[in-house]
């Protein structure tokens, strides 16, 4: 699970998704929407690269709806990775946009 | 059910003439049944003191750990009863997503930070919580995650008739809509401490101190008596002192805050050696 906040800015990544990010949380730390949308590399099979606004992500924190795709990207480890991401928005019990949850695990085969 | 306290402070052991009527020792509760039957909330510095009280005839102790922050596991590998291979030694803890409870206790039960490994340890035995409710001897455990960071667990035990809830490091007032505490469901700890005859909870920071320190996992004053209010507890025990708060800090605070916000339930800050009756 990767958390951010309204602004898109990350807040915090779980142990499994340190282990496909290839980096521990409590070493990459707080990162901008623009620094993290970039540092993973998210590219398509033909090795791409996906603009950051149509990662799934991105696409719930600026239009608030839930996202979904399958790209690749590459971990800070260096390894690419196929991966198969949905988001959703987070909203408070007044019904303020919170952030954003991305759900992600990796493709076998 | 009888409950003393052997360890009430936060983050850092305290010892010194400052801190001697409240005491320095991290997060250690000892909860008695009226049979006899014992559970040992969280490991901290306060278990090695606790440890010499325990009937030699004791054949089986529960630490239920809350979480594995230092302050609440650092005593565990001075508690005697570890290396006895007559007694049988429960540790009920949470597993993070990725490690279950015995693997996580062994990075701290092991070199370089410790000389003993947990596998070689006589007769221990890790369970991992949350879970649903269990009984352990004639205590009924209840157990859910609760907001702190990394993953958390507060208790209620009901034994005897009685009922504490044990919550020493919990946030429930991060991120409260507009300040308003919000329906029972979505407070953080509600239903374990619901009504309990005693809560015993997180008070760490002043308001001033916790400006700069929202979304550490710990409560103000203020959080520890509206929390009570908000659960109906009968009895609240503030807890998780600030190392850096001295004896006479404790009391101030005490006083002002039950000056402020007039409780309906008695109200004490928790202090080494106090004992009680639920």
């Amino acid at each position: 699970m990767f958390l951010v906040g309204p602004n898109g800015d990350l807040l915090f990544y779980n142990e499994p998704a340190e282990t496909i990010l290839g980096r521990r949380f409590d070493e990459t730390g707080a990162m901008s929407a623009k620094e993290w949308s970039a540092a993973f590399t998210p590219e398509d099979s033909d090795g791409n690269a996906i603009p950051p606004e149509d990662v799934p992500l991105m696409i719930t924190i600026t239009r608030k709806r839930p996202a979904y795709n399958r790209f690749f990207i590459r971990g800070l480890d260096g390894v690419r990775r196929h991966v198969e991401v949905a988001s959703i928005p987070i909203a408070g019990l007044d019904g303020d946009f919170l952030g954003g949850a991305a759900l992600f695990w990796e493709v076998s085969g | 059910m009888r409950v003393t306290l052997f360890g009430t402070r936060g983050s850092l052991a305290a010892p010194g003439a400052e801190t001697t009527r409240y005491g320095g020792n991290t997060s250690t509760v000892e909860v008695c049944a009226n049979d006899g039957s014992l559970l040992i909330l969280d490991a901290g510095t306060g278990i090695r003191r606790l440890a010499k009280q325990i009937p030699p005839t004791t054949a089986r102790i529960d630490i239920l750990l809350t979480h594995l922050h230092m302050d609440h596991i650092q005593g565990l590998g001075f508690f005697r009863p570890l290396y006895d291979p007559d007694v049988d030694v429960h540790i009920w803890g949470p597993a993070s997503s990725m490690l279950g409870l015995e693997a996580r206790l062994s990075r701290y039960l092991s070199p370089p930070l410790f000389p003993v490994h947990l596998r070689d340890l006589p007769k221990v035995v890790c369970h991992e919580v949350p879970r649903p409710p269990f009984n352990i001897g004639p205590f009924r455990i209840q157990t859910a995650l609760v907001c702190h960071p990394g993953p958390t667990v507060g208790y209620r035990i009901e034994a005897d008739g009685g009922s504490v809830a044990y919550l020493p490091d919990h946030e429930p007032a991060l991120a409260l809509p507009n300040g308003r505490w919000p329906a029972p469901d979505w407070v953080s700890g509600y239903d374990l401490a619901c009504n309990a005859d005693l809560l015993v909870h997180d008070a760490q920071f002043t308001e001033g101190e916790y400006a700069s320190c929202v979304g550490w996992g710990h409560s103000t004053y203020q959080h520890a008596f509206e929390f009570a209010a908000q659960v109906g507890a009968k009895r609240l025990i503030t807890f998780h002192h600030d190392p850096s708060h001295d004896d006479d800090m404790l009391d101030r605070l005490l006083e002002d805050s039950i000056r402020r916000f007039k409780m309906s339930c008695l109200a004490a800050a928790g202090r080494e050696g106090a004992v009680f009756s639920v």
